[in-house]
């Protein structure tokens, strides 16, 4: 069979892992104290659950995620509109353009926005004179501004693109109809356009959500997790890698694991995400 | 007439506006690279001098060489990997029917939205015990839960566009089976495994978690962990200079990808979500 091979392959690499972590998580296991590595079933979820630095990851990564969606969506969709409807010859600067942020590395996009905002390098503060001595990084809310803006600068691009597939598949003959009844430009996005592409919209909203709730490379980069900007992968990795807390840090990879499942089957049985009717043809 | 020029005059408006949006972060990662010294720190989107100073620093850290050649030979092969096993499986879901069909395009997309750390907890461990943490096949296998899934969606979208009919009509006028895949087959097919293939390898790129995690020295840390690894000349000096200068030079083999094949990659990404 043709497909055997990257079939095994993608079970291999994904799900192989998360029965591994499953069962990492029910130990209680340090790589720097091996000897005391014991079977402490359901323990470390009780740990993470009932620790407020679980609670507040998982506070910091819904912001995050809500913010940076709700935002993309919008601005996604204008530059869906414009790349539809702009005239011919502007088409491929307008692809080129639009593809440069979505090829970019994060860590890449991550550093430019932090550089930009940082107090001894950036010319944010100077540009604009009502942050003078502002230190973006040192609290919460303005760190997160700047996580977001670099989060958003970065997948608009994909989220845009899927949009953009959504309008390809809006009946040109609807909106000419609707222009002869004298419907404003206003009333056929709202009343034709967007009810077209619904399923295109769903999906685009399913992808950019799950991808958000995953952020770690711009927090990583930016924070350090520092001033409350920890998300829930950072946490994991955190826990992991920087403390190696296999047992504790497998718990919660579980549970960002169900989280995301969590967030897919909300979609998909809550808003029936149709994925397809979204790929228009089965 | 008036309401057309009008009209034209907005759109390139909102051109302009796009392309703002798109570069301008571009040009002050790529400015602040230039800048020397004080510089650095002159809070200014311009440098007040330009000077190579920063590139030479990235070249003489002696972690940037070493992560360049790993991300190169990491991506290019974890790519290749990544469109033969798709080519495959989009093939036989393009031509074949079987009911396994399906299963591989939701498998596919589950592991699309699959927390990356989750398989990085469980991979540091076993990695650790099994010898494969920094090396360069360490990095690869893990990649193929990146690169596969999107590989798989994307080649399918394009495979079912082909008409496959042309090999059995090439094959009634005389040609062999093998001349009908490679004159009718390979030329309709290949721009697809290509766009994929460009595709997969921005992916494999970007990659960070596994970066960071899954490796610990220059034998294979890939460029983005690097640079976040990257310290000043001496403890008091950031490394804000070296890195951008080195961010620089990881994103244009990433532009020039995108200024040669954007059409292509566009209707790739866009084919795979609609069509796939």
């Amino acid at each position: 069979m043709l497909a055997g091979p990257a079939f095994v392959v993608m079970l291999l690499v994904t799900a192989y892992p998360i029965v591994q972590a499953i069962w990492d998580s029910l130990w209680s296991f340090r790589l720097t104290t091996p000897d005391e590595r014991a079977f402490v079933g359901l323990r470390n979820y009780g740990v993470i659950l009932t620790d407020p630095v679980w609670w507040g990851a998982v506070r910091t990564t819904v912001l995050i995620t809500v913010v940076t969606v709700a935002v993309e969506l919008v601005l996604g969709f204008a530059l869906a509109l414009v790349m539809h409807r702009a005239i011919r010859t502007l088409r491929p600067l307008l692809r080129t353009a639009i593809l440069i942020p979505y090829a970019i590395i994060t860590v890449v996009s991550a550093f430019a926005w932090q550089y930009a905002f940082a107090l001894d390098s950036g010319f944010i503060n100077t540009w604009f004179p009502m942050f003078e001595g502002m230190d973006w990084f040192g609290q919460f809310g303005s760190s997160i501004v700047v996580i977001c803006l670099s989060e958003i600068w970065k997948t608009t691009p994909f989220m845009s693109l899927l949009l953009l597939a959504g309008l390809a598949q809006v009946p040109e003959d609807l909106q000419e109809a609707a222009k002869v009844d004298g419907a404003t430009w206003w009333q056929r996005l709202t009343k034709v356009t967007i009810p077209n592409m619904k399923a295109a919209i769903m999906v685009a909203l399913l992808f950019r959500t799950l991808d958000a709730f995953r952020i770690f490379d711009n927090v990583f980069i930016m924070t350090g997790g520092a001033s409350g900007t920890e998300t829930v992968s950072f946490l994991a990795y955190r826990q992991t890698i920087s403390r190696v807390e296999i047992g504790l840090g497998s718990a919660v990879s579980v549970l960002l694991f169900l989280c995301v499942i969590a967030i897919a089957v909300l979609f998909i049985k809550g808003f029936k995400v149709d994925m397809a009717q979204a790929r228009g043809d089965r | 007439m008036s309401a057309s020029i009008r009209e034209r005059i907005w759109w390139y408006l909102a051109a302009a506006a796009v392309l703002v949006y798109a570069l301008f972060p571009v040009a002050w990662i790529v400015s602040l690279s230039f800048k020397e010294g004080a510089d650095i720190g002159n809070r200014q989107f311009l440098p007040t001098q330009w000077g190579w100073g920063n590139y030479q620093a990235a070249f003489d850290s002696g972690l940037f060489i070493p992560a360049l050649r790993n991300s190169l030979g990491i991506s290019i092969i974890a790519t290749a990997v990544a469109v033969l096993l798709s080519t495959f499986a989009a093939y036989g879901i393009a031509r074949l029917d079987f009911p396994g069909k399906k299963i591989i395009l939701s498998t596919a997309l589950a592991v699309a939205i699959f927390p990356v750390i989750s398989i990085v907890t469980p991979l540091f461990n076993v990695w650790r015990s099994i010898g494969l943490f920094d090396t360069w096949l360490g990095l690869i296998i893990p990649y193929m839960a990146l690169t596969l899934p999107i590989s798989i969606w994307v080649l399918s979208a394009f495979f079912r566009q082909i008409p496959w009919e042309m090999e059995q009509a090439a094959q009634v006028d005389g040609a062999t089976t093998w001349q009908a895949f490679r004159k009718v087959i390979v030329p309709l097919a290949w721009p697809g495994v290509a766009t994929t293939a460009i595709i997969a390898f921005f992916i494999a790129w970007n990659d960070f978690i596994f970066g960071i995690s899954l490796t610990s020295t220059e034998r294979a840390r890939p460029v983005p962990a690097a640079l976040a690894s990257f310290t000043g000349a001496s403890q008091f000096e950031q490394p804000t200079g070296a890195i951008s200068a080195a961010a620089v030079i990881v994103t244009i083999p990433v532009i020039v990808l995108v200024l040669l094949f954007q059409r292509q990659i566009v209707a790739g990404l866009t084919n795979g979500a609609v069509k796939g």
